[in-house]
């Protein structure tokens, strides 16, 4: 009886979602939801909704607030045809976007032994195919549950919890197959991208981040230390439909302070890879950090975009990286083709014409510490840039923060802490963050929005001519996308620690961040 | 017993290596605040037999890992377990040491905080302003040293996240920082609390270093010693 009272009480509501892969690869077209991790399978975070806008934006006011079980969440949101999804560590849930009400709920108990080594308890969102929503959870599972009721459909392991391996990145959805990355990059493990069937749960390929004997790569890795390097892949991908590639970022080498015991380039580690998305089989790879000793994961959101460089029209991957460099990449080919100092760094000269950079002496950590820029959380960090084709312009929450790197023993111990050192970062006023916007082709930066901290939260722009981001300091707020002056924000009471998505329910276009322990979601008064 | 020596210096070895690699780890990372030999400074003596916050070495390991909450000593996540243990055994080896002795008596030093007016900005036990930095337990925090400094060179030893600000709006206020973030600043004076949006205010300046605490080395040496030695005995509820 509740059941039906519930049903007719969402009169209109569609409760069984259906996504084909066509409606995520053209998910701009239907700028009402948002269908993938990114809001486009090109990494874009970029809303075409245009109702809130510059002139508007100050009349932004709470609607609805969800209330998670846990802090820090940095869930970036699913909605389709007015019922939102979110995640959490061990859960799925869904909930009615106009209102906030639950639907349903899905988790899974944590294992007691469960320990997340080197980052917190979070999970950054779902992917959804088919009538299907698929998660990963802390103890290293994929899981597939009915859209409809959240009753789940398989779950497999990707890889064991007990030696550090966790999901907490927001699986992609590719064609027929879910892409999903791996974290522990701080336990000794050897990281990878899997790809499962999404009807089975049946794994179709892997992709070793850190290649075995007789793979390309290998000889950059000397005796067994490929065994534990790490080169995890802990944030979301990006996918061209044209191209048949799945871009993916590589996390650091492991142990992360300490590169005494790895010596080489430490192949794949903080890298973009092209991976052939039937396959798996690697097209190219590009490394940012060659044998980095700074934690400097190059976990980001690969931005696909096409633009014109030196006068030839190029389909680009662009990346603003943790090491404080930004990049263009022919994604094709995946050749060097710009890059710049975005934000303050103090361990290389620049780049070569390939790319690679010319380290500077004396940067390396040691037992008694060496103050470098940025510091290990980097010049920028998991949490995503976005892109405008309004503008044509990439924008990045930047870290101006500096750190005192320590090396230290590195000992291999399955299930724990394998990091080799560490570091004291710059507190207080000595660091600050930004809003940075950055012209493609050059990296040039056409405007700096300064924020009190470095921050940690992601951004998202929209066709209103917006920006909306967020601080440790819990500001939400929303900048001119043209200029970077603010025009509306609003303080949420906890550590804005989400990216930013944009979806219409009812004609009227929201916006929703997960800001610490709650999702909060806008729209006009 | 040609062996048995062998095998004591070999053990001896390791055991030196440990300690001098708890000492170099401490060194590096803990006297900044701590002082070297554990000192003191910006932050507590730890060469004494007794610490407040880890009466035993379990609880010691914990500070050392986690730092404490709600004060100016961060965690130590990048050591290692052994490591931890290490620079907790260095420390442990402090409090065999000599404990400092603060010259001055505090009863008197008492009657010269009254007098001198300190607690017109200060508080003490919910006793004085709410302006300048509460010293309820400022002995537990800082070292007689650096307490001795702060009097002298008050500019010289501001709290970590101390700041002066003048905000020029419709009015000028000039005053701590209370909290800070990208749209808004809360000050304090002498009369109370200020909130502005920086949007609205016409000018912003932070004041790095200033401070309005007078210096107080005008005091006769014996009135600063007694005072110093008054502060030092504040440690906060017991």
């Amino acid at each position: 009886m509740r059941r039906r009272d519930f049903v007719s009480g969402l009169a209109g509501m569609p409760l069984a979602a259906q996504v084909p892969f066509e409606r995520v690869l053209n998910a701009g077209a239907e700028p009402r939801n948002w269908l993938t991790y990114s809001g486009n399978l090109l990494g874009h975070r970029y809303s075409p909704l245009a109702q809130i806008t510059v002139e508007n934006a100050a009349r932004l006011r709470p609607v609805w607030v969800y209330q998670f079980p846990d802090t820090s969440n940095q869930v970036s949101p699913l909605v389709v045809d007015g019922v939102m999804y979110l995640t959490a560590p061990q859960a799925m849930m869904a909930v009615d976007a106009r209102t906030g009400r639950n639907l349903w709920r899905w988790s899974r108990p944590a294992p007691k032994d469960l320990q997340t080594i080197g980052f917190g308890r979070t999970n950054r969102g779902a992917a959804i195919l088919g009538d299907t929503l698929y998660a990963g959870t802390l103890d290293g599972y994929l899981v597939a549950v009915d859209a409809k009721s959240g009753v789940e459909r398989w779950a497999v392991e990707v890889a064991d919890y007990k030696v550090g391996h966790c999901i907490t990145v927001a699986p992609l959805a590719v064609r027929d197959k879910i892409v999903v990355g791996i974290s522990g990059g701080e336990a000794g493990v050897r990281g990878f991208v899997d790809a499962y069937d999404a009807r089975t749960g049946k794994r179709a390929w892997r992709f070793w981040t850190v290649p075995g004997p007789g793979e390309k790569g290998h000889d950059t890795w000397l005796n067994e230390a490929w065994k534990t390097g790490g080169a995890t892949t802990w944030v979301t991908g990006s996918y061209d439909a044209d191209l048949d590639l799945v871009y993916w970022g590589v996390g650091n080498p492991g142990p992360d302070w300490n590169g005494d015991v790895r010596p080489g380039d430490n192949l794949f580690s903080c890298s973009f890879i092209a991976l052939e998305a039937a396959t798996g089989k690697l097209r190219w790879h590009f490394q940012f950090t060659p044998h980095d000793t700074h934690d400097w994961d190059a976990t980001h959101v690969p931005v696909l975009v096409d633009a014109t460089i030196r006068g030839r029209a190029r389909k680009l991957v662009i990346n603003a990286n943790r090491n404080g460099f930004y990049y263009v990449l022919d994604r094709v080919t995946g050749e060097f083709l710009h890059g710049n100092a975005f934000a303050k760094q103090t361990w290389a000269s620049g780049l070569d014409d390939k790319g690679r950079p010319m380290a500077l002496p004396n940067t390396e950590p040691t037992e008694q510490g060496t103050l470098v820029w940025p510091s290990l959380q980097g010049a920028t960090n998991w949490f995503s840039p976005t892109y405008s084709p309004r503008t044509g312009w990439l924008y990045v929450p930047v870290r101006e923060m500096g750190a005192i790197y320590y090396k230290r023993e590195a000992v291999y111990k399955p299930g724990t802490f394998f990091a080799g050192g560490g570091e004291m970062a710059q507190a207080g006023d000595k660091a600050w963050g930004a809003v940075r916007a950055l012209e493609v082709a050059t990296g040039k930066t056409m405007w700096d929005f300064r924020l009190h901290s470095p921050t940690w939260a992601g951004l998202m722009s929209t066709a209103g001519g917006l920006v909306f981001g967020g601080s440790n300091e819990s500001n939400f707020f929303a900048l001119e996308a043209r200029t970077g002056k603010p025009v509306w924000d609003y303080q949420t009471g906890g550590r804005v620690t989400g990216n930013p998505v944009s979806f219409e329910v009812d004609g009227r276009q929201h916006v929703a961040v997960a800001s610490d322990r709650v999702l909060l979601v806008f729209s006009l008064a | 017993m040609t062996g048995l020596l062998l095998l004591a210096a070999w053990t001896a070895q390791p055991a030196d290596a440990d300690a001098n690699l708890g000492r170099r780890l401490f060194d590096a990372q803990c006297a900044l605040c701590h002082g070297i030999g554990g000192a003191g400074g910006r932050g507590p003596v730890l060469a004494r037999a007794q610490l407040k916050h880890a009466p035993t070495e379990e609880a010691l390991k914990t500070v050392i890992e986690q730092g404490l909450p709600g004060t100016e000593m961060p965690g130590s996540w990048q050591l290692s377990p052994r490591e931890t243990g290490l620079v907790a055994a260095y420390v442990r080896g402090l409090g065999k040491l000599k404990e400092e002795v603060v010259p001055g008596d505090p009863v008197r030093g008492a009657k010269v905080y009254a007098g001198q007016g300190c607690a017109g900005c200060h508080a003490v036990a919910g006793e004085g302003s709410g302006y300048g930095p509460e010293l309820t337990s400022i002995g537990a925090r800082r070292s007689a040293a650096y307490l001795h400094e702060a009097l002298v060179r008050p500019g010289a030893a501001v709290p970590e996240d101390f700041l002066v600000v003048e905000a020029v709006g419709r009015a000028t206020v000039r005053g701590i920082r209370v909290n800070e973030d990208s749209f808004t600043i809360q000050l304090k004076d002498p009369q109370g609390f200020h909130s502005f949006r920086k949007s609205e205010l016409r000018s912003l300046r932070k004041l790095a270093g200033e401070t309005p605490m007078p210096a107080y080395g005008k005091l006769a040496p014996a009135e600063l010693t007694d005072l110093v030695a008054y502060l030092v005995s504040l440690k906060g509820r017991p």
